[in-house]
């Protein structure tokens, strides 16, 4: 068989392409992307790409980062949890990259965060997320539960609501997040009648779930969005959505059908930013509330020039797969945005690349001015910032309603709100 | 012994020499920074493509020689590294986020107790015999109500991507205490060694390649016997073998037995080495992409679709760092010329060159072609 000669030799000159050399560049530092470029996440996380390679460039034009410009190294995790492994190890293993900004889903994270802790890497973590989990390998610019839920929740009260129902996609960030909320429902003297969506117990009446799940890409929203409207009879009711993606969709053409609106019942979505307005139908959202640490809307100058100069840049860019028409800005952009802004200032504090003197810096405290207002990072890598409440509009921005001055992140939230005795 | 089986067994003993032995050794023994040194990157991965390659082994048994396009692959992989899975999970011991003995996930949905079926998994031969057993049971069950109703051609196919899909949903849910959405992650050690450190990942990665060897040289024996004689019969036309007094059913039952058998160990061994499985693992469109590799490498051989899931995957792990934007339109364009022009997949590649050059030189083929499969059969 000739063949197993051939193959023998193709076998081999793959094997030659994972040997490339990595060299540190004189003047340059690696810095790696790791987002999906393709898949399901795409339409998301390649917004984020575009925006770090535009910080990067901004950064380049500057100077760079203690006097070495940024090479970026983009791959693609292509939706994909295994691949996102792969591709942290040779982001770190082969490229020596300095620091890698990416992971959008709380999977990916989890898929990569050995390989970080294994090699003492270094990671910017953008994206809201369920906190239970402090890495001295990640730096969680992400929000919080207690900067996005438990903030939205405060609003919801002051506003004069009594009647909280919970929904979510069955995953780890709404089940965390809405377990964190029951207990803070509770601890501000919410009746626990008054929580809807259900409650799962296990066999010593403790309960270990709360809230209404639907699995990923449902589409049947009619029996829950009935249940809402019974629990919503009588006034003052609201509904916390986690819902994921593309679900959001059915759910609220189901709820503007039902004769649900944002005045009898209104809906806060911790899931939909701007940039998911891209492809979602924002008419059917007019006037449901949005919860994050940054808004487009947002009227201060450096917002102003943010959202100038990054548009700027699309329309000029080169890069491969750059989408130029109707962009928008979202709070997961600002925070890459702040984040490697943070990672440059903490470069430079230390003196150094090094992992470990990077991230004694960040932990020491160090501020920066972003389009969202002051951010800090703390010790336990996560960092404090403004929080807003928004109203939907009917292109797709929205209206502030609210500010919560330098929230500070905190992951372990789980069992510290009490209930009122 | 003919002289192409003596040159194949030849070409297999320098490979394993080459690829389980040289290569090691210059990962273990060479110096990072030389030239010859191999990293545990290069290690890691290959020993995810030879996984790979076990599962693609797995697809062509079934779809290369039996003529059953199954679209189940990928759970039978999964479940094999599920299994394990749960092995390595109880082995993080209190090494967790939680610092608990019970997995985190179990902690983090408020359990205090480690569930009763979980309990056996300590053992690691109870775990791998559960690799072997849970799915080779699931196989059995639906390929003999599959098979007793005839189900055949496309509803076959659609009937096995329905079991993905309906699986991969049960284990997405929180309830089936499988780790949900995020499935097993974080593995520390197995058999008390640390899972991560170059040592063991270059362990798994010759025991992979080992498994990947003795499956190849075992499925080699079964295809050549009189029973593989038959599994081709079937593929070719199965009413004349039923009207000859075989029992096609029972074939297609042992084979589809068999090959899930093969998917589930290429998953056990796939867990330890890539760090986490999930139930995006067992969708539909991983057992198609075993189907592409399979098809890209030749079906109905045995080598083909091993060459067909490293090079497939080689060239993504390479072109998702090269051309991160244009990577999926370079692998369409590969599948696509493959189908158009090399219907008998990279395998074929020699022969048709041959022929090829044959033909310019105006010269009659000297040899005949002696492997290219039977592409139009399904």
């Amino acid at each position: 068989m000739k063949i197993l000669h051939t193959s023998a030799r193709a076998l081999l000159a793959t094997a030659s392409i994972a040997f490339t050399a990595t060299a540190f560049g004189a003047d340059t530092v690696k810095v790696g992307i790791l987002h999906s470029l393709s898949g399901t996440m795409a339409i998301s996380e390649t917004s984020l790409r575009d925006v770090l390679l535009y910080t990067f460039d901004e950064i380049n034009a500057k100077g760079g980062v203690a006097g070495k410009k940024i090479e970026p190294v983009v791959v693609d995790g292509a939706s994909n949890w295994p691949l996102f492994a792969e591709k942290a190890k040779q982001l770190l293993e082969q490229d020596k990259c300095a620091v890698v900004f990416g992971c959008w889903t709380s999977v990916s994270r989890k898929s990569v965060l050995p390989v970080f802790e294994k090699n003492n890497g270094l990671l910017f973590y953008p994206v809201q997320y369920e906190g239970e989990e402090e890495s001295k390998n990640v730096f969680y610019t992400a929000e919080a539960v207690n900067q996005q839920a438990t903030p939205a929740v405060d609003y919801m009260l002051a506003k004069g609501k009594q009647k909280f129902y919970l929904l979510g996609s069955d995953y780890v960030y709404p089940q965390t997040t809405n377990l964190v909320l029951l207990e803070y429902l509770l601890s501000k003297g919410v009746p626990i009648e008054n929580i809807g969506g259900g409650f799962k117990k296990d066999g010593s009446g403790k309960i270990i779930s709360a809230g209404k799940y639907t699995p990923f890409g449902h589409t049947d929203y009619q029996q829950i969005v009935s249940e809402i409207k019974q629990f919503s009879a009588g006034g003052k009711a609201c509904v916390i959505n986690t819902l994921n993606g593309d679900t959001n969709v059915p759910f609220f053409k189901e709820y503007a059908a039902a004769g649900l609106t944002a005045e009898s019942c209104p809906v806060v979505s911790f899931s939909i930013s701007e940039d998911e307005f891209r492809a979602l139908p924002a008419k059917q959202l007019v006037g449901q509330l949005g919860c994050w640490t940054y808004f487009q809307s947002i009227k201060s100058d450096a917002n102003k020039k943010f959202v100038a100069s990054f548009q700027d840049w699309l329309k000029t860019s080169k890069v491969d797969g750059v989408k130029k028409e109707g962009r928008v800005t979202c709070s997961p952009m600002v925070l890459s945005y702040d984040g490697v802004y943070l990672w440059k200032a903490a470069v430079e504090k230390a003196g150094s690349f090094e992992v470990d003197k990077v991230r004694a810096a960040l932990q020491g405290g160090l501020s920066f001015e972003g389009p969202g207002g002051k951010v800090t990072s703390q010790k336990n890598m996560h960092m404090t910032k403004n929080v807003f409440i928004g109203e939907t509009k009917a292109d797709g921005q929205f209206k502030i309603l609210k500010e919560y001055k330098d929230v500070v992140g905190e992951p372990w939230l789980k069992g510290t709100f009490k209930p009122k005795s | 012994m003919n002289s192409n089986n003596r040159r194949e067994l030849t070409a297999i003993c320098i490979l394993a020499a080459v690829m389980l032995g040289v290569m090691p050794a210059l990962n273990a023994w060479i110096p990072e920074g030389q030239w010859l040194h191999v990293s545990n990157f290069t290690i890691n991965v290959w020993g995810k493509y030879l996984a790979y390659g076990i599962l693609a082994i797995s697809v062509d048994l079934l779809w290369g020689f039996t003529g059953l396009l199954s679209l189940g692959q990928a759970l039978f992989f999964s479940l094999g590294g599920y299994m394990l899975g749960m092995h390595l999970m109880l082995m993080i011991g209190k090494l967790g986020q939680y610092k608990s003995e019970l997995p985190d996930f179990m902690v983090f949905l408020g359990h205090t107790f480690l569930p009763s079926f979980w309990q056996p998994f300590r053992s690691l031969a109870f775990a791998a015999l559960m690799v072997v057993l849970v799915p080779a049971v699931i196989g059995k069950l639906f390929g003999y109500l599959a098979f007793r109703s005839r189900i055949k051609g496309v509803y076959f196919s659609i009937l096995t991507q329905a079991l993905t899909y309906g699986a991969s949903l049960m284990f997405f849910r929180n309830d089936m205490l499988m780790g949900g959405n995020n499935g097993f992650t974080d593995f520390k050690t197995i058999l008390g060694a640390d899972i991560r450190s170059p040592g063991t990942q270059r362990a798994l990665y010759i025991v992979t390649g080992l498994t990947l060897i003795a499956i190849y040289l075992g499925c080699r024996w079964l295809t050549r016997t009189k029973f593989g004689l038959i599994q081709r019969a079937i593929r070719d036309s199965e009413t004349r073998v039923l009207f000859s007094g075989y029992a096609a059913a029972n074939y297609k039952l042992f084979v589809f037995v068999v090959s899930a058998v093969i998917a589930a160990i290429g998953g056990a061994l796939y867990v330890p080495q890539v760090g986490i499985i999930n139930p995006s693992e067992m969708t539909p469109d991983k057992s198609l992409e075993a189907v592409v590799w399979v098809a890209v490498g030749g079906r109905g051989t045995l080598a083909g679709p091993v060459l067909g899931a490293v090079v497939v995957n080689a060239l993504k792990s390479w072109a998702t760092r090269a051309i991160p934007d244009l990577w999926l339109i370079l692998l369409g364009g590969l599948f696509l010329l493959i189908v158009l022009f090399l219907p008998g997949g990279l395998v074929s590649l020699p022969n048709k060159l041959r022929e090829l050059r044959s033909r310019l030189g105006k010269k009659s083929p000297d040899t005949t072609p002696t492997a290219v499969p039977n592409a139009s059969a399904s």
